[in-house]
């Protein structure tokens, strides 16, 4: 059985930085096995613009991205296989890809880092009623058609969610000619940027409907209309303000899940708010030695955060694998974070003050929109920092820093509470 | 005096600003929270612009549509004409991020650079 | 001119025509929809019955208990997935274990093998998570689960390489007797034939109607389902329901025989014959009822759910199967008011039927008769050296394209080239299952339509979600 020291499962954005740090710390033998056609993942499909203003201070669009990236990996002669899908791991790290030139394959890694990103949320998801024609597509699916593909998925168009990829599909439509008639919402906010909604919507006179889902699509072979409708704050339609539209096309975009089929196989243990797993400092898993990040942790709002935080599970991957994790610093006290008051979860879910970095950037996110609030962090029952934020939605992630030096001055630390405080 | 309204993109808050206008020139910019706001505000009445990105079909290379944007941001009235300019467009690979694929989106004297690399269909 | 004309590829029509294909004779099978088991064979359970439910001496009964026992042989024999997992009637309070009575008295009436009640304790060993609630249960050995999609598709196929001819996107309109022939008009002009097999389903009465005074009356019941991810397929090994009231069996938790959990059907008559829409109001019934539901001990995670479908049943007001020559129409049969457990008594049905066709026309049986079929080659079933074999011989079975059910672009290739082979996207789902796993085809839908494209030599704008006017996309980007 071949061997390698570090396996890397997915080529999007964020095995490729993890690849490109693990191997900056001198790691050798890298792997990088990638499901599709070429490297760089979603982004390749993401051909609008605004990508990498604080990794590169410049605005690129997604392939522009990617290809940065896949270009030091190709200057650093990392192993990569395209084509080639990752069908099992174990917990002692054996994993077994296939592709039609080799067959199925088995490989030993030393460490494995998941990286296989996310899939949207299908309509059955969401138990929309109504027929199953013809021309419902989830936006992604859609954006792949149009940009990689080349193929108009409809003429009239109705949206429903207003995720990013959901907006930036209602302007890309329209600029091939589609008619973009509503994008409805069931929150009573959007998911999505504020200048994807200015930018992608309002510039081209889109109705966005704010609290409103779609409860019946018609059509029996392709879609002919749908029937949205005003929600209640329980998310119930209600009765009356049903709204008819007719078109040919439905776009989903209605969130985002980590594609953790695999982390499961090896009894990753999950956190039920990501749909991720759960992580140290290192961004290690409960599996030594099997680091997360992108996507499949938990899932980002913007790309360069992906690139940052990949390039730390890289590092980290590395570490374990030159033997830089031993000892004592393993034997550090764990401290436990908690969210709680508006903040839904935190990546890491544990720090271990041995092994961390001198600082270590925890994510999160809010569960609602909070204005002139404040980012509050408690060592214990003490309060650390308490930091003014004007706005905070759940579209966007929110980070705070925690510094070794300080934390080594508590030793006895066992809980980290992050929350949203009103004063 | 002609007053305009518009939601500031530099932030989640969206700051709904009001800017009052005079014989095309600004007089006063209301509304916004910070100084992004009013640079914003500014710009978006005055001389709004965009980049703006698509795609052509491209014929021998190891893919079949090429993604594309405009090298500059375009006036923001130009964004269908640009789009729709490239409709008759044909690229042959190979193609390299960056080669110019139209030498003027609709008289805005910006390219349509490429955004990724296309190389020779190897074999089929 | 054709000896027999069945009107209707769905399961019934699909036995049927294997059963007759055993004879000399030149038969066809017309179809409206692009595929078989495009309607009430599409969306149902996929129970396989054991037969208490069904009345002593109905011709249901008789149909049900003969059904299940060639199931078992027919499934290796054509090759499609079935699971005896048993089912049980679970009964939670005193007045419910009296039912369960009635039923063993029905079971053992109608001849099903090896029914009885189990006790609390029997029956919390073999379902742990039952509700505490549980008193006792009828259980019965021969259930199981079957993919309803892949029996029709086994028969369909197997008729096909024995000489049956199928025409797809082919609706009749008009039946008319003519000189001791049957002409039916269709959409692709007029079929001649001597005689008509009514496999119908909900428009069995229409067709019936067209030729015989003794009108009959089929309403459509209409049945909505929630699928759930694998994940949670584990729940019960046996198909469970709760104790039958007015309007049919109830709504049953049960494993597919994929390993997805489901819950459902409802039970609604409804007015459209095509209405095979789900409702708002019918899923916020049925998620409820999964959410508390009275039988399971664990709550079911409602966002495991991965979609969410309606089927409608051809229930008949008399409430039993019509197998017959039509009395005032002769070389006229009907296989009409197929509904539950309709699935489980078609290969019956067909034997049946079969028979009384071959005797009326005085057919011969042929020789050479091919009664193995081989299914879909899943790779997954390989050990790994087999599978490198395979993927050395045929590169296409090292391609994942659907990434939720693991499913090779070779499985989807054979799917378009065998007999009656996949032209659509459904009918791809149906024989492989991609698009069926928890993504919902999302990922794999532009890389099937390649491959269909690609196999079937049409352009990708060709290509339909199942036929007729469900085209997946519009056009090329730049020309709208």
């Amino acid at each position: 059985m071949k061997s390698y020291e570090i396996v890397i499962i997915g080529g999007g954005p964020a095995g490729l930085a993890a690849a490109l740090a693990a191997k900056e710390s001198g790691v050798g033998s890298i792997l990088i096995l990638e499901r599709d056609r070429e490297l760089g993942g979603i982004l390749n499909q993401c051909i609008h613009n605004g990508f990498g203003l604080h990794t590169f201070k410049e605005e690129l669009t997604g392939p522009e991205y990617a290809y940065r990236f896949i270009e030091k990996v190709l200057e650093q002669k990392i192993e990569y296989k395209l084509n080639t899908m990752v069908m099992d791991i174990t917990q002692s790290k054996i994993v077994t890809y296939m592709n039609r030139t080799e067959g199925m394959v088995h490989i030993q890694a030393k460490a494995i880092i998941l990286a296989m990103g996310c899939r949207e949320r299908p309509r059955g998801a969401l138990n929309i009623p109504g027929f199953r024609p013809a021309g419902i597509f989830s936006a992604g699916t859609a954006q792949r058609l149009v940009n990689m593909e080349g193929y108009m998925p409809g003429r009239e168009v109705v949206i429903l969610g207003s995720g990013d990829i959901g907006l930036i599909m209602a302007r890309r439509m329209t600029l091939e000619g589609a008619h973009v008639k509503v994008v409805a919402e069931i929150m009573p906010y959007s998911g999505g940027l504020k200048r994807n909604i200015v930018q992608c919507l309002d510039d081209f006179g889109i109705p966005l409907r704010l609290s409103h889902t779609i409860v019946d699509i018609r059509g029996v072979e392709r879609v002919e209309g749908v029937t949205i409708a005003q929600v209640d704050e329980h998310m119930k339609p209600v009765p009356g303000t049903e709204e008819d539209y007719d078109c040919d096309t439905i776009l989903l975009s209605v969130g985002l899940i980590p594609e953790n089929e695999l982390s499961n196989k090896i009894n990753v243990q999950m956190n039920a708010v990501t749909s991720g797993p759960v992580v140290n400092e290192s961004l290690e898993t409960n599996v030594e030695g099997v680091f997360a990040c992108g996507n499949v942790l938990h899932v980002h709002d913007l790309v360069d955060y992906v690139s940052e935080e990949a390039a730390l599970a890289g590092k980290n991957a590395a570490k374990y694998v030159l033997g830089k994790f031993s000892g004592q610093e393993n034997s550090a006290h764990t401290i436990t974070l908690e969210a709680v008051d508006g903040v839904r979860y935190t990546v890491p879910k544990t720090v271990n003050i041995g092994r961390m970095e001198d600082t270590v950037k925890v994510r999160f996110r809010v569960g609602n929109v909070f204005k002139d609030s404040y980012v509050s962090v408690y060592y214990d029952d003490e309060r650390v920092l308490h930091r003014k934020k004007i706005i905070m939605a759940p579209g966007e992630m929110e980070d705070i820093t925690l510094d070794r030096k300080k934390l080594l001055g508590y030793p006895d630390l066992k809980k980290i509470t992050v929350k949203i405080e009103k004063e | 005096m002609e007053k305009r309204e518009l939601i500031c993109i530099g932030c989640p808050l969206g700051c709904m600003i009001t800017v009052d206008m005079q014989d095309g020139k600004v007089v006063k910019v209301t509304g916004n929270t910070c100084p992004r706001g009013e640079k914003y505000a500014v710009k978006e009445v005055t001389c709004p612009t965009r980049i703006v990105t698509s795609s052509v079909r491209v014929s021998g290379g190891d893919i079949h549509v090429l993604s594309v944007k405009t090298r500059e941001a375009v006036p923001k009235e130009k964004i269908f004409d640009c789009a729709n300019a490239l409709k008759t467009v044909k690229v042959a690979a190979p193609v390299r991020i960056g080669d110019i694929i139209l030498k003027d989106a609709a008289g805005t004297g910006i390219p349509f650079v490429a955004t990724k690399n296309v190389k020779f269909r190897s074999s089929l | 001119m054709y000896d027999v004309v069945i009107i209707g590829a769905g399961v019934t029509g699909c036995c049927i025509a294997r059963e007759l294909s055993r004879y000399q004779l030149n038969a066809c099978v017309v179809e409206k929809g692009d595929d078989v088991a495009s309607g009430t064979s599409k969306a149902n359970s996929g129970v396989i019955h054991s037969g208490f439910d069904a009345k002593p001496g109905s011709l249901m009964a008789k149909l049900n208990v003969e059904g299940n026992a060639l199931l078992w042989k027919l499934a290796e024999e054509l090759d499609f997935p079935v699971k005896k997992n048993g089912a049980l009637v679970v009964a939670t309070d005193e007045e419910e274990v009296k039912h369960l009575e009635l039923l063993l008295d029905q079971a053992r009436q109608n001849g099903v093998p090896g029914v009885r009640i189990l006790s609390r304790e029997e029956v919390m060993n073999m379902e742990p998570n039952l509700t505490d609630k549980t008193v006792a249960a009828l259980y019965a050995p021969t259930g199981g689960v079957i993919d309803p999609f892949n029996l029709a598709i086994a028969m369909g196929e197997n008729a096909n390489v024995n000489g049956v001819e199928f025409r797809f996107e082919t609706e009749v309109l008009q039946i008319r007797k003519k000189n001791g022939k049957y002409e039916l008009e269709t959409n692709h002009g007029t079929i001649e034939t001597k005689c008509v097999v009514n496999a119908a389903g909900v428009y069995a009465d229409k067709f019936h109607n067209m030729v015989s005074e003794e009108k009959i009356h089929i309403t459509a019941r209409k049945g909505e389902y929630l699928l759930f991810d694998k994940t949670v397929g584990d729940l019960f090994t046996a198909s469970v329901f709760p104790v039958p009231g007015k309007m049919g069996k109830g709504i049953l938790i049960a494993p597919t025989v994929h390993g997805n959990l489901y819950v459902g059907p409802t039970a609604n008559d409804v007015e459209d014959k095509e209405s095979t829409n789900t409702t708002q109001d019918i899923l916020q019934v049925l998620t409820e009822k999964a959410k508390a539901n009275h039988l399971s001990k664990r709550v079911i995670p409602m966002n495991k759910v991965i979609t969410s479908f309606a089927g409608l049943r051809a229930h008949q007001d008399k409430h039993d199967f019509i197998v017959q020559e039509v009395p005032d129409a002769e070389y006229f049969f009907d296989a009409a008011g197929i509904e539950s457990p309709g699935l489980t008594s078609s290969p019956a049905i067909g034997v049946m039927m079969a028979k009384m066709v071959s005797e009326k026309l005085k057919l011969k049986e042929k020789t050479g008769f091919v009664s193995a079929r081989k299914g879909v080659l899943k790779p997954e079933k390989l050990t790994d050296e087999e599978r490198n074999e395979l993927i050395k011989k045929n590169p296409a079975y090292g391609n994942i394209i659907c990434r939720c059910e693991m499913i090779t672009e070779g499985e989807i290739v054979d799917a378009i080239h065998r007999p009656l082979g996949a032209k659509s996207m459904d009918s791809i789902k149906r024989r492989t299952r991609a698009g069926m796993g928890r993504c919902q085809a999302g990922f794999c839908t532009p890389r099937t339509m390649e491959i269909l494209s690609r196999e079937l030599r049409i352009d990708m704008t060709e290509i339909t979600k199942k036929g007729g006017g469900s085209r997946l996309v519009v056009g090329k980007t730049k020309e709208l």
